[in-house]
């Protein structure tokens, strides 16, 4: 249970930490496509390694309901699909209504 | 006669297409209710249906020969895939944490020899959840890809060592329709 826990807190704490830097990076960066380099990926890992961590403590304090843990599986196969794709989406509709992309040198926006 | 049976083998694979779709989202909604009584699986096996009919075609299309070695390849890939979401996290929170913040954005285009739809989402989505990169636009026509890099460093993997391509189309089995990968 020690082994479980140690591992559940470890995955929490990097989980948090990604979307924290997503965070921290949303208020940094420049423009508007950088912004989603930050939020896209960070918030992706970051909320892929919660839910492992909720898996494992799951899987070693309620073993009687192991759908549980299957359905959460699921949730991060779909947040891995989803979220790059609306990433994308945001993006592609930015570049057809013309926001120009921040270069080196440039004030911020 | 020829184009009646034409027809028959249309008509078939439409119904295989129905019957597989059906399938898969019955099995999922038990997966996710876990309720066995006859008011569930009745609403589960109308609601199934109905997406089935509706929208199968979005499920099974075109169906294409060696999906199980392709599923195999794909499942390799996804785990390569993994590792490189991890170096593609700890890459952008460097350059966020960095009191200078070493970006340097970019557009980059580029073509490759994919033209498969799921051959195109899966490089997408690759592209977006790997180092630095993110993608804007793509032509599935010509699999011409535009790209917004955060760095030179990450437009370079794409434009110069294009392992992420490769891998693709080695996965898809989709090498050649004209344009050269060297």
């Amino acid at each position: 249970m020690v082994l479980a826990d140690a591992i559940t807190i470890v995955l929490l704490g990097v989980g948090l930490f990604f979307l924290f830097v997503g965070s921290i990076g949303l208020l940094r960066l420049p423009d508007f496509y950088t912004r989603l380099h930050a939020t896209g990926k960070c918030d992706t890992l970051g909320a892929g390694l919660t839910i492992l961590g909720l898996i494992v403590h799951h899987f070693f304090y309620y073993p009687g309901t192991i759908l549980i843990t299957v359905k959460l599986l699921f949730l991060i196969l779909f947040i891995f699909v989803a979220n790059p794709t609306a990433t994308h989406a945001i993006m592609r509709v930015a570049y057809k209504t013309g926001v120009m992309p921040w270069k080196l040198g440039e004030e911020r926006k | 006669m020829e184009i009646g049976r034409g027809e028959e083998m249309m008509k078939r694979k439409k119904a295989s297409g129905i019957l597989i779709t059906f399938s898969i989202m019955f099995l999922f909604w038990i997966l996710l209710s876990c309720l066995f009584d006859a008011f569930h699986l009745l609403v589960g096996i109308g609601c199934s249906a109905t997406v089935a009919l509706t929208s199968h075609d979005l499920l099974v299309k075109g169906r294409s020969k060696k999906v199980l070695l392709k599923s195999f390849q794909l499942l390799l890939y996804i785990l390569w895939e993994f590792w490189q979401i991890v170096l593609a996290n700890l890459d952008v929170a460097y350059r966020i944490l960095h009191p200078k913040m070493p970006i340097d954005p970019r557009v980059i285009e580029f073509e490759t020899t994919l033209r498969g739809d799921f051959a195109l989402v899966t490089l997408a989505n690759s592209i977006t959840l790997t180092p630095g990169t993110i993608t804007i636009l793509v032509a599935p026509e010509t699999g011409k890809f535009w790209v917004h890099a955060i760095a030179k460093k990450s437009a370079d993997s794409l434009l110069v060592d294009q392992t992420m391509q490769r891998k693709v189309a080695d996965v898809f089995m989709e090498w050649k329709h004209g344009v050269d990968m060297t």
